[in-house]
């Protein structure tokens, strides 16, 4: 449904991919890819300034993917996601508040403060979970997609990971048996060059992750990975099939983390002027660009929706700050349901 | 007597094999409750490895008697996908050696997700797992794992010895909300046995008392707790009195009932089929000590389980690796006439 105000059909030189974004599906996918960037900054700052332990990995130059990927997906639609998945996270809906609460192990985070960053989960929401495990979400991802057939639902599973997962031994079984019963599965790869310091190149013959799709007889779209219109325009169209009884789709997003792997790295593998080549790609501002060019949105409201994206983060690291910690005589709580 | 129907005196004396009770409680399950499917290497109409599943497919169809590629680690994580998702799968690994190649999504992600998740999630999942030696298939097929589970907080581990148990158990486990593995030994498949008709329980983390003694407690599960009942007749006919205690369960573990039976008889063996060291016999011993039953020991504690080394291929050398009932026999003679 487009709004009175929608321009997006005024303006005819757009390529397709843009045009099929209505402004107001375009404001939540700013506001999503903004909250994404501003999270994981505010995480960083946390880390920087000691108030959380743990580890955490930022997906900062990869919010296009996330957002992406999940555009044409329903609240009761699925994703699995990884080790580097506040984004995935945010893109399915859900609350800051409550991510960052997690992320400061708190009793009102998303798991109780018992996962962390890498555990984020959002049951409710659709998301079954980040995982610290490379790889471990693709095999889970099947079992969902045997599920829906079996309950005869509308829904779809969509199932990120790394470039360094495709090369997991769960990678190829996955996508075996999900081509072999057609299961209702995008397999979203977010290639951004490196697992962990090893370079793509080293560890994969192919050059690129999608051309593995050929051994399961499945469809291999490699996608722009910080062209959000373009992801969203693969990730529809693969929904679209799988919805309709034609099977998974993987979809390889070339990508680039901005940021190191984890709190450790410093970067020995790789130059600096790599990394500000893929600066110069922000996908964030790269939209934006496309939008203010077309005249879509002007660069104030772009301006207002990225302060209330800032505004929106601040209140959510006050809620986790001011939340409790859990108490340690629920310790062994929740390892079993009865 | 004479008010037993016709029916009811069938049924009392009904006997079933231990597959045979598997297959039925697997088919009591998916007639009951349409999420049940089983699925797993050749468990269609090959009727699985060890013909468990045998004609179950012609019963309930390709939808709920999965044939799947050989991919254990994703089926495993299938099965989990499955579980969380709204679904009860039964996941058959066709050896349970081949669950080293699943323990990522069996030990990683199906015993932690609720955890992890704050309570949010629910892994109702049943891993089968045929084990043990004793078939000559040497040393990556006759392995007894299941005391690496029993260690994983969020995992139940259950060895019924018994078609009765088996069936009782397995249906306990199918309608457990959580991840249960069963171990199912190789050797107890053709074994036969009451079990009673239509749906029953027998529950998870509840050890039987097999026999009733006071000179010394024996604990075994699965093919022990056979051979042990076995070797504790004919040491009632030497004049030991031997108490049996079948643990079925090895997480939840029913540490009371074996403690009771310690104060009761002051001597403990316990019989497993893993490897001796760092397993079953040492958990339960540890517990013993640390509880106030190590009082009423008189004399050490006997752990009887299998020999350090790869399961061998050769029928006398296989035989030697695991506890036998004459072995059960002279340790358990030791034990009660003091010798140890
Ligand atoms: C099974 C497993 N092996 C290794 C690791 C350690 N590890 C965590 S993330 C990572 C790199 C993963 O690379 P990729 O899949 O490309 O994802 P990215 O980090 O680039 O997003 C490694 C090696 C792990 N968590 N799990
Ligand atoms: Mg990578």
């Amino acid at each position: 449904m487009k709004a009175d105000t929608d321009t997006s059909a005024r303006r005819p030189n757009q390529r397709p991919e843009l045009a099929a974004i209505d402004d107001e599906t375009m404001r939540g996918v700013l506001r999503k890819m903004h909250l994404i960037r501003k999270f994981e900054e505010a995480a960083e700052a946390s880390y920087m300034r000691g108030l959380i332990h743990g580890t955490m990995h930022l997906s900062i130059g990869q919010e296009a993917s996330a957002v992406g990927a999940t555009l044409a997906l329903m609240d009761e639609d699925y994703i699995l996601s990884t080790h580097r998945g506040h984004g995935h996270c945010i893109a399915k809906g859900a609350e800051p508040a409550r991510m960052f609460a997690e992320f400061f192990g708190k009793e009102n985070g998303y798991c109780r403060g018992r996962g962390g960053s890498m555990h984020i989960a959002d049951v409710d929401g659709g998301n079954l979970g980040a995982n610290g495990i490379v790889g471990g979400g693709l095999p889970i991802a099947v079992g969902v997609g045997m599920s829906i057939k079996a309950q005869k639902l509308d829904r779809v599973a969509v199932v990120f990971f790394g470039d360094g997962a495709s090369n997991e031994g769960a990678f190829h079984e996955a996508l075996n048996m999900a081509s072999i019963w057609k299961l209702p599965i995008l397999f979203v790869c977010e290639n951004n060059k490196y697992g962990m310091s090893m370079d793509i190149g080293r560890a994969m013959a192919v050059p690129n992750v999608a051309d593995r799709a050929v051994a399961y007889a499945m469809p291999g779209v490699v996608v722009d990975g910080n062209d959000l219109p373009a992801v969203a325009a693969v990730a529809r169209e693969a929904a679209e099939r799988a919805r309709a009884g034609g099977g998974p789709t993987l979809i390889e997003c070339k990508t680039y983390r901005l940021r190191g792997h984890s709190k450790s790295d410093r970067n020995l593998y790789r130059t600096k002027e790599e990394i500000e080549e893929w600066r110069s790609r922000c996908p964030i501002r790269r939209l934006e660009a496309e939008l203010t060019a077309h005249e879509r949105f002007t660069p104030e409201a772009l301006m207002t929706i990225e302060e209330a994206a800032q505004a929106e983060i601040d209140a959510a690291l006050d809620f986790a700050k001011a939340s409790p910690d859990p108490d340690p005589k629920d310790l062994t709580r929740d390892v079993y349901a009865d | 007597m004479s008010t037993l129907t016709e029916a009811a005196v069938e049924s009392a004396v009904r006997e079933l094999t231990y597959a045979e009770a598997i297959r039925e409680a697997l088919a009591i399950a998916m007639e009951a409750d349409e999420r049940v499917f089983l699925f797993g290497e050749d468990v269609g109409v090959y009727g699985g490895a060890f013909g468990v599943s045998g004609d179950l497919v012609h019963r309930f169809g390709t939808e709920r008697v999965i044939d799947t590629p050989i991919s254990e680690l994703g089926i495993a994580g299938a099965a989990v996908g499955a579980a969380i998702t709204g679904m009860k799968p039964v996941l058959e690994i066709q050896f349970s050696d081949f669950v080293t190649l699943a323990m990522e999504q069996i030990v990683n992600q199906a015993a932690k997700i609720r955890f992890m998740f704050g309570g949010k999630a629910k892994v109702p999942m049943v891993v089968r797992l045929p084990g043990g030696s004793g078939t000559g298939a040497a040393a990556q097929h006759s392995q007894s794992l299941e005391a690496w589970f029993a260690h994983v907080p969020g995992l139940k581990v259950i060895q019924p010895s018994s078609p009765h148990d088996a069936k009782g158990m397995l249906l306990s486990a199918i309608d457990d909300p959580n991840p249960v593995l069963i171990f199912e030994h190789k050797l107890l498949y053709k074994t036969k046995g009451h079990v009673p008709e239509g749906d029953y329980r027998v529950p998870i983390g509840k050890a039987a008392v097999r026999r009733e003694g006071r000179d010394l407690t024996i604990v075994g599960s699965s093919i022990m707790a056979v051979r042990t009942a076995a070797a504790a007749q004919k040491l009632a006919e030497e004049g030991i009195d031997a108490e049996v205690i079948d643990l079925r369960s090895l997480r939840p573990i029913d540490f009371d009932t074996i403690a009771a039976s310690v104060r009761k008889t002051h001597r403990l063996m316990v019989v497993y089929e893993g490897v001796k060291t760092m397993g079953i016999g040492a958990e339960i011993s540890a517990m013993i000590a640390e509880s106030d039953a190590f009082d009423f020991l008189d004399a050490p504690i006997v752990r009887l389980g299998g020999a350090e080394v790869p399961l061998p291929y050769n029928p006398v050398l296989e035989k030697a690796a695991v506890p036998q009932e004459e072995d059960i026999l002279a340790a358990a003679r030791r034990l009660a006439r003091g010798d140890a």
